[in-house]
């Protein structure tokens, strides 16, 4: 039996969806971690207006990183745990399907959130009037990445008892280059110039991934369930 | 040629060839490495603008320098690894992670104390050396991702999709960072331009270059025999082996 | 030869202390890599020839208890 990619994305996006929902608290804490780090920066370095607007681009984009990289485990960890992502993978449909619909739920649960929360935050580090709709646009194209990327960590460490501390250490100097280009679009909305030239080697760097990652992960995790 | 490469296929056949090669490395970087250093330090002339602190260069260009050659062969490794299923390359891959990270390691503390005197701080954010930084986190994270492995075979291929991933990422990082530094550079911080090689700097240089390189090889050759007999230690080959060195 | 003394060569022209930092650095860190490496294949060894030695241990015990049993 061959299921149709767009039936087999689906269901699949669908039941990871419902997962989510019943277990709330895997989408509330990664948000309340990356407002409650957020806000610690102003309690570290101190409440001048200034010296927070300086930081502010960065300060949001690193606490999205970290956040990202808590609520990644639960991509593939609960289904590896109870066989269900062995079965997954004997589906009659290639890898890339399953994969893809996994990473866009786990977008949709704690990249999506994170979007809708970061302009509020902009507001406690007295970010830049002018830099609000680059900051929600550098998230925008910026956070699929990070799930993308991520997702080939976690295949990789989800056979192991202590992945958390090793996935970090996979996982992050990846995330740079995302990291580099956002807080640069949102400097440069700060100063009125364009940045449109960033917004779009950040959307090169998403479609690569979109291209490239699911297969790393595939053949990641075939290793990991062995 | 296929022909001609098959037989090293066999781990025990390139366990014995990789043996008879280490005298034969070692030997020659001693050489390269005593002429090209002892040229570099003593015949060498000093660089007008930086003094004798440019020999310095003859360690940290070839450091740099091995340290992303070998990062590429590793992703090679995994390419053939994962490719070819070859075990064989799983093996150079747990070889060449400590040696590139030493050498990562190397370039990086070289080029902090050829800094200090420079920009008069140990570490500036400068491009090459950020890079340098990364370079060395990727390679942690492929060590720490094998040792993480209590399965041989399993670490061999998660390190293979890691340093493949890595290499694709590693230019991209690069320019990143290069793109970065340029947009914050601080006026304090007078960059230092790569020394214009003279011929009486560029031998020295080639020489030391080589002799470090044949020192990784002899250091990979080193660990790759250790990973081959720990991978097949139930064979009776290697059985035959151990009871000769007990 | 660039440098007339050796006490100049040491000093090399005042970045004396960072030059030698480096390549003391530099020895250091291949010195304790090159140890490494080279102990690591006779390590291996041992561990095998201990496994093989259990091992052995383990068949005479069963061997033993064979012939008690009949």
């Amino acid at each position: 039996m061959q299921l149709s990619y767009r039936r087999a994305f689906s269901t699949i996006l669908k039941r990871d969806l419902v997962i989510a929902f019943r277990h709330r608290d895997d989408i509330l804490n990664p948000i309340l971690f990356f407002i409650i780090v957020v806000s610690l920066f102003p309690l570290g370095v101190g409440p001048a207006a200034n010296t927070l607007m300086k930081i502010a681009p960065g300060v949001i984009w690193v606490a999205a990183l970290l956040s990202t990289l808590l609520s990644l485990e639960r991509l593939f960890k609960h289904d590896y745990n109870d066989g269900s992502l062995e079965q997954l993978l004997l589906m009659p449909c290639p890898t890339f399907v399953l994969v893809l619909a996994k990473i866009t739920a786990h977008w949709l649960i704690t990249g999506l959130p994170l979007i809708i929360i970061a302009p509020f935050l902009g507001v406690l580090l007295n970010l830049n009037q002018d830099s609000y709709v680059a900051l929600m646009l550098s998230l925008l194209l910026g956070t699929p990445v990070l799930s993308l990327l991520g997702a080939i960590g976690v295949a990789l460490t989800v056979g192991l008892k202590k992945g958390g501390v090793l996935l970090s250490l996979l996982v992050l100097p990846l995330y740079i280059p995302v990291l580099i280009f956002a807080t640069g679009a949102i400097d440069a909305a700060s100063m009125n110039l364009p940045y449109n030239g960033h917004l779009a080697i950040i959307a090169a760097l998403f479609f690569g991934s979109l291209t490239l990652a699911p297969f790393a992960v595939g053949s990641a995790l075939k290793v990991s369930t062995n | 040629m296929w022909k001609w490469l098959h037989p090293y296929a066999n781990p025990e056949v390139s366990y014995h060839f990789t043996g008879k090669l280490i005298p034969w490395f070692a030997v020659i970087s001693a050489i390269l490495l005593t002429v090209g250093l002892g040229m570099g330090l003593l015949f060498s002339p000093a660089d007008y603008q930086q003094g004798e602190s440019v020999r310095l260069f003859y360690l940290h260009v070839p450091a740099a320098m091995l340290s992303m050659g070998l990062y590429l062969g590793m992703a090679i490794a995994g390419l053939t690894a994962l490719v070819w299923q070859m075990k064989l390359a799983e093996s150079s891959i747990a070889a060449l992670a400590p040696v590139g990270a030493t050498f990562t390691a190397i370039a990086l503390l070289t080029g902090a104390a050829w800094g200090k005197p420079m920009w008069g701080a140990w570490w500036v954010w400068d491009a090459r050396l950020t890079s340098e930084l990364i370079l060395l986190f990727l390679y942690f994270g492929v060590m720490a991702l094998q040792n993480a492995f209590e399965d041989k075979a399993l670490a061999g291929k998660a390190a293979s999709i890691l340093a493949l991933v890595g290499v694709i990422n590693l230019p991209i990082i690069h320019y990143s960072v290069e793109w970065w530094n340029t947009l914050h550079q601080g006026a304090t911080v007078s960059k230092f331009e790569k020394p214009s090689m003279s011929i009486d700097m560029l031998r020295p240089f080639l020489i030391s270059l080589f002799g470090f390189a044949f020192l990784a090889g002899t250091l990979v050759c080193m660990r790759f025999r250790a990973d081959i007999i720990e991978r097949n230690s139930m064979r009776p080959w290697v059985k035959a082996l151990a009871k000769e060195h007990n | 030869m660039a440098f007339d003394s050796f006490s100049e060569f040491l000093n090399m022209g005042g970045y004396g202390f960072y030059v030698w930092l480096s390549y003391g650095f530099t020895a250091l860190l291949l010195v304790l890599l090159t140890l490494n490496s080279k102990g690591k294949d006779k390590r291996i060894f041992k561990q095998i020839n201990k496994r093989l030695k259990r091992e052995e241990k383990l068949k005479q015990v069963a061997k033993r208890n064979a012939k008690q049993d009949t």
